[in-house]
């Protein structure tokens, strides 16, 4: 099992942000690797067992289940059923926690999965560096700039 | 309702070194303002799961603290108050740390709930966000950017350090005027001692009796008179073991010195008081119940059906002794000298109360009973003709004290018309080993828990104040116990 956690600061909010990100079909408006996205057979976005369905900006096509979504813990879990990027039992946890000295809030997003021996590094690269603090610097390039 | 406080904060130094320090449970006062002096209890270990952590605050509050769980995993802590002067009720907090990976820094939250008394939730809720929580993320940030965690070894334990107290002393023998109120500083606890901060002091005729000057040994001049009270324990001497700081205790010990704020005393003399004995409670009947419980149950073996003669049956002791031999069964007469303390030892089970302020008893206990199987005298040489007329056959004169005087020398051939015993006992004989004393206190605590003896009756009186209680006893005005208030 590898686990990958990446986490930041954002000056905005924790309901800010959440408002921001809580949409399980809302990727491509706010992750800079994330090309188009839809919802399988119509269901709502916020409906716990939902499927995305959703190209990278690179071509992959990736479907993931909406596990769990909680406005109370700004938290949302899911797991991947279909990637290119060779990895099993894949879930992840995107999760805001406010910070309350100051307007700011702690972004944290985790995930476990298992995959062949020898891509561990490769892959917590990825994930980590690329879709997890990608998406943070996105967020906080977005923030940084005074709308909040 | 449950009251709820969060308080987050991002903390710029590696998750790592802020855990090293917040997961010391006792590390508090070398980095938090609000906290004066701590101290994990028992000689236990500080990441000890279920250690207590015992602390004062700046402002002279006194909390402990008990570690629930520590989680280096997840960088978590979770405690909660066991006892606190600040009334925060079912007060459990967490400390959980964060990693912030692309910063090197620390996200801190910190958060808690806790009930508290009505109309005081805003003022606690604020006192615990901004007071301890807020401040304490200003203090650990300065704590670190001084390096103050990198410095070798943790800071030396605070020692004990004398307090500033009252007490009340006897410089000469004599009338209540002589128990003068005066400041001292109480020492650190010695070996095999325990620092008591005394809320409520028992005050007992022997207290007069040493102030007269009748027993010098017990009260060498000058000396602080009283021999029981309860509160709670500051400190432990070396060697102490079982007790703790904040235990709720009491004792009653064959040494004077009571009649003070704060007292040294063999952790041996301490005796656990439950949660429903508070301590006035407990400084009235400690004394009084033990001896009420040794002559019933052992010396006088009160049982069915025996005459009893209670002198001063409105008294501290007298009021229990009426209590406890009607529980047992036996015919209870009473002396008393108003008919307002006739009506409170009837209600105490008193079966015939004798109203007299001349020691004239004698002919009455006769007609009502045909004499007493056991007299319980506190009366003295004034009444040592009538107690010896009011004797039954076989009877048995228990002198348990002499408020009116001295007794005078009794001749041996007084007692052999009517085949009677003397006996003058002292409750300290009654409760000599460790065993003996924690079962008569438990049989008392558990009369005053269960109600058996209702709630005593305490006339209260400032610990300054010694020379007024001692008078009003002496003036035979007081119904009930006197207790002094420190």
């Amino acid at each position: 099992m590898i686990k990958v956690y990446v986490s930041s600061v954002i000056d905005a909010s924790a309901d800010t942000v959440w408002s921001r990100i809580r949409d399980f079909n809302g990727l491509p408006t706010w992750h800079p690797a994330i090309a188009d996205s839809r919802i399988e057979n119509h269901e709502p976005a916020d409906r716990v067992g939902c499927i995305r369905h959703f190209h990278t900006r690179d071509g992959g096509r990736i479907r993931e289940r909406l596990l769990a979504l909680s406005d109370y813990d700004y938290s949302c879990t899911y797991e991947i059923l279909e990637s290119p990027m060779g990895v099993d039992n894949y879930v992840a946890t995107l999760k805001l926690m406010p910070i309350t000295d100051g307007n700011r809030c702690f972004a944290e997003w985790s995930a476990e999965f298992d995959c062949a021996e020898g891509r561990e590094r490769e892959l917590t690269a990825t994930i980590g560096d690329g879709v997890f603090q990608g998406g943070f610097d996105a967020l906080k390039r977005h923030y940084a700039s005074g709308r909040r | 309702m449950l009251q709820r406080v969060v308080r987050s904060t991002v903390i710029d130094a590696p998750i790592e070194r802020v855990w090293a320090v917040l997961r010391d449970f006792n590390s508090h006062d070398r980095w938090h303002d609000v906290v004066a002096e701590s101290r994990i209890e028992g000689g236990e270990r500080s990441d000890q799961v279920g250690c207590v952590r015992s602390f004062t605050l700046q402002d002279g509050h006194r909390i402990r603290e008990q570690l629930l769980t520590l989680d280096d995993r997840e960088y978590r802590s979770t405690y909660t108050i066991v006892e606190a002067t600040v009334p925060l009720q079912r007060y459990v907090a967490t400390v959980t740390l964060r990693p912030v990976t692309d910063a090197g820094a620390t996200f801190w939250h910190w958060e808690s709930t806790f009930d508290t008394p009505p109309g005081r939730e805003r003022e606690l809720r604020d006192m615990v966000a901004q007071g301890v929580y807020e401040a304490g993320f200003a203090n650990l940030r300065r704590h670190l950017a001084g390096a103050a965690d990198l410095r070798g070894g943790a800071a030396p334990m605070p020692v004990a350090l004398p307090l500033a107290a009252r007490r009340v002393v006897v410089a000469a023998y004599g009338g209540a005027d002589v128990l003068r109120g005066e400041a001292f500083d109480a020492p650190p606890p010695g070996p095999g001692e325990v620092r008591v901060r005394q809320r409520a002091i028992g005050v007992n005729y022997l207290d007069v009796y040493l102030r007269r000057g009748f027993i010098p040994a017990m009260l060498p001049l000058p000396g602080v008179p009283g021999m029981e009270a309860a509160g709670s324990v500051i400190d432990v001497g070396p060697g102490v073991h079982g007790v703790s700081a904040g235990d709720r205790v009491a004792y009653l010990g064959p040494r004077a010195g009571a009649y003070a704020s704060v007292r040294n005393v063999p952790a041996d003399w301490l005796l656990r008081l439950p949660a429903a004995v508070d301590d006035d409670s407990a400084a009235a009947t400690l004394l009084k119940g033990v001896t009420a419980d040794y002559l019933l149950r052992d010396l006088g073996r009160i049982g069915r059906g025996t005459r009893l003669l209670v002198h001063a049956a409105a008294g501290g002791v007298g009021l229990l002794l009426c209590a406890g031999a009607a529980r047992l069964g036996a015919r209870v007469i009473g002396t008393v000298s108003t008919d307002e303390k006739a009506r409170l030892a009837r209600a105490q089970g008193c079966d015939e109360v004798i109203v007299t302020r001349d020691y004239r008893f004698a002919d009455a206990v006769q007609r009502l009973a045909g004499g007493a199987d056991v007299i319980v005298d506190g009366l003295g040489d004034a009444a040592r003709d009538e107690n010896l007329a009011a004797l039954a056959a076989r009877g048995h004169w228990i002198s348990l004290g002499q408020a009116s005087g001295a007794l005078q020398a009794l001749d041996p051939d007084a007692l052999l018309a009517k085949s009677a015993s003397f006996s003058r006992p002292v409750v300290f004989a009654y409760m000599a080993t460790r065993e003996e004393r924690q079962a008569r206190a438990q049989r008392v605590w558990d009369a005053l828990a269960d109600g058996t003896l209702g709630r005593p009756l305490i006339e209260r009186h400032a610990l300054d104040a010694a020379a007024q209680a001692h008078r009003r006893l002496e003036q035979r005005a007081t119904a009930g116990a006197l207790v002094l208030v420190a």
